[in-house]
């Protein structure tokens, strides 16, 4: 239990340094931006509570806006990626099965049930980011040709970094 | 009652998901509205300082520009100095000047903050409201304008830059001293501005260089760019020209931040009249 607080700790500081620090410096071509905090969501353990799992996915983005300037906006996508976690989570993992699979990696639940859950909710978290912080109609071309291209990369990034710290589950 | 609770706990996501989200899209209307100081940004003194250490590993790297940036400063200064003319009348009088006062004072600042790569960009800057830095003033840099200050605290201050989706200048072209509206473009190049609102009969030149007008709160005639394309966006009776800017924003280090003494007269003087209209 401690040690599960302890990594989860180190992770929110640690993708939140990584992300303010060195990934807000890095676009391709102006077009494409990684967000690569979001895998703290991603990765919390299946029993973590509703109300924590939002408070710290409210957290998470306030301390992302604090950095980027944009009070709110980071934190309305993280609540909404962390209900689209809540629901894909209860359609797709039995509930039974937490005993065996703590946190969703990728080690945990195999490539195929991963990408899935991390396109899904890179998409979501994405889409909403982009287009409340332009909302416009008008830009809606550029604004669709970021969000894409930036899903693309930070849905690299997360594989990259789940492939770094790969452990194949213990039998 | 019983049955609301219970219906209440069997969704708990939902409503969860309703709650926070409803605080975090307040917080970003609120700012974005108005533009009221909210402690969540890098003016506030953990994020600032946070910045300011990092940037001072960073300010390794970039030494070699900024000796140069600052050199060629110091030659344009000493041009103006008064010892570089040459006298040549024998005899002066001491004229003690009070027909000029001065309008402008410049405080200069480091750029510990910025970007160029998001939808509305900001900067912040090392500089705050102990050193006399208020909102609304106008931050220039050593090859033109920057944008203006939006909030500050004690010792940082965040500057809402050109590239921002609600940066509006009144610029002027050189040549026929015509008033336009630069605003950054939709294609979020941060070399390429927009200058709109100037009438089709005026003959602008590809090349043309564009310069505040003094009609907003920087001083006239302060470089923003040259002109490079005529005819950027359909747009009537209006020609909507392509400026490229001279101020490379991705390289920024130095700024000056411009404090007009007469602006509080004067909005105090416009405000009135609104006022009484």
């Amino acid at each position: 239990m401690i040690r599960v607080l302890i990594t989860n700790l180190i992770r929110f500081v640690a993708l939140v340094f990584l992300q303010v620090f060195l990934l807000k410096n890095i676009s391709l071509y102006n077009l494409s931006m990684p967000y690569l905090y979001i895998l703290f969501i991603l990765l919390l353990p299946f029993e973590t509570p509703n109300l924590l799992l939002f408070l710290l996915s409210f957290l998470l983005g306030l301390s992302i806006d604090a950095f980027y300037d944009t009070p709110g906006l980071h934190a309305a996508s993280c609540v909404l990626m962390a209900l689209v976690r809540v629901l894909f989570i209860s359609v797709t993992v039995q509930k039974d099965g937490f005993d065996n699979e703590p946190e969703p990696t990728l080690g945990n639940m195999g490539f195929t049930w991963f990408f899935t859950y991390a396109a899904l909710l890179t998409v979501v978290h994405h889409f909403f980011l982009f287009n409340l912080e332009v909302f416009r109609l008008s830009e809606i071309q550029y604004t669709l040709l970021r969000f894409l291209l930036s899903s693309v990369f930070t849905l690299f990034l997360i594989l990259v970094s789940s492939f770094l710290f790969f452990r194949r589950k213990e039998r | 009652m019983r049955n609301l609770l219970i219906f209440i706990s069997k969704y708990n996501a939902f409503f969860l998901f309703l709650i926070f989200e409803i605080s975090a899209l307040a917080i970003f209307v609120q700012y974005n509205s108005f533009q009221r100081a909210t402690y969540i940004n890098t003016t506030n003194e953990v994020t600032g300082n946070l910045y300011a250490q990092v940037n001072r590993l960073n300010n390794y790297l970039s030494l070699t520009q900024i000796n140069d940036s600052l050199a060629r400063e110091n030659a344009r200064l000493h041009n103006q100095l008064k010892s570089s003319y040459y006298i040549d009348t024998t005899a002066r009088g001491v004229v003690v000047d009070t027909l000029y006062k001065q309008q402008y004072s410049y405080i200069e600042a480091k750029v510990i903050n910025n970007s160029v790569n998001r939808r509305n960009n900001y900067i912040t800057i090392n500089r705050g409201s102990k050193d006399g830095i208020t909102k609304n003033m106008g931050v220039i840099s050593s090859t033109g304008i920057v944008g203006l200050v939006v909030s500050t605290s004690e010792h940082f201050a965040l500057i809402q830059s050109l590239l921002h989706k609600d940066s509006r200048v009144s610029a002027m072209l050189t040549g026929s001293r015509e008033i336009g509206t630069l605003l950054w473009n939709d294609d979020l190049d941060p070399r390429k501005c927009l200058l709109i609102d100037v009438p089709n009969h005026v003959k602008a030149k590809v090349g043309e260089e564009v310069v505040t007008s003094g009609y907003s709160l920087w001083p006239a005639g302060i470089s923003i760019g040259k002109i490079s394309n005529l005819h950027a966006k359909g747009g009537g009776f209006f020609l909507n020209m392509e400026v490229i800017l001279t101020v490379d924003f991705s390289k920024l280090e130095y700024v000056y931040v411009v404090n007009n003494k007469f602006a509080l007269e004067q909005a105090g003087l416009e405000a009135q009249k609104k006022k009484d209209d």
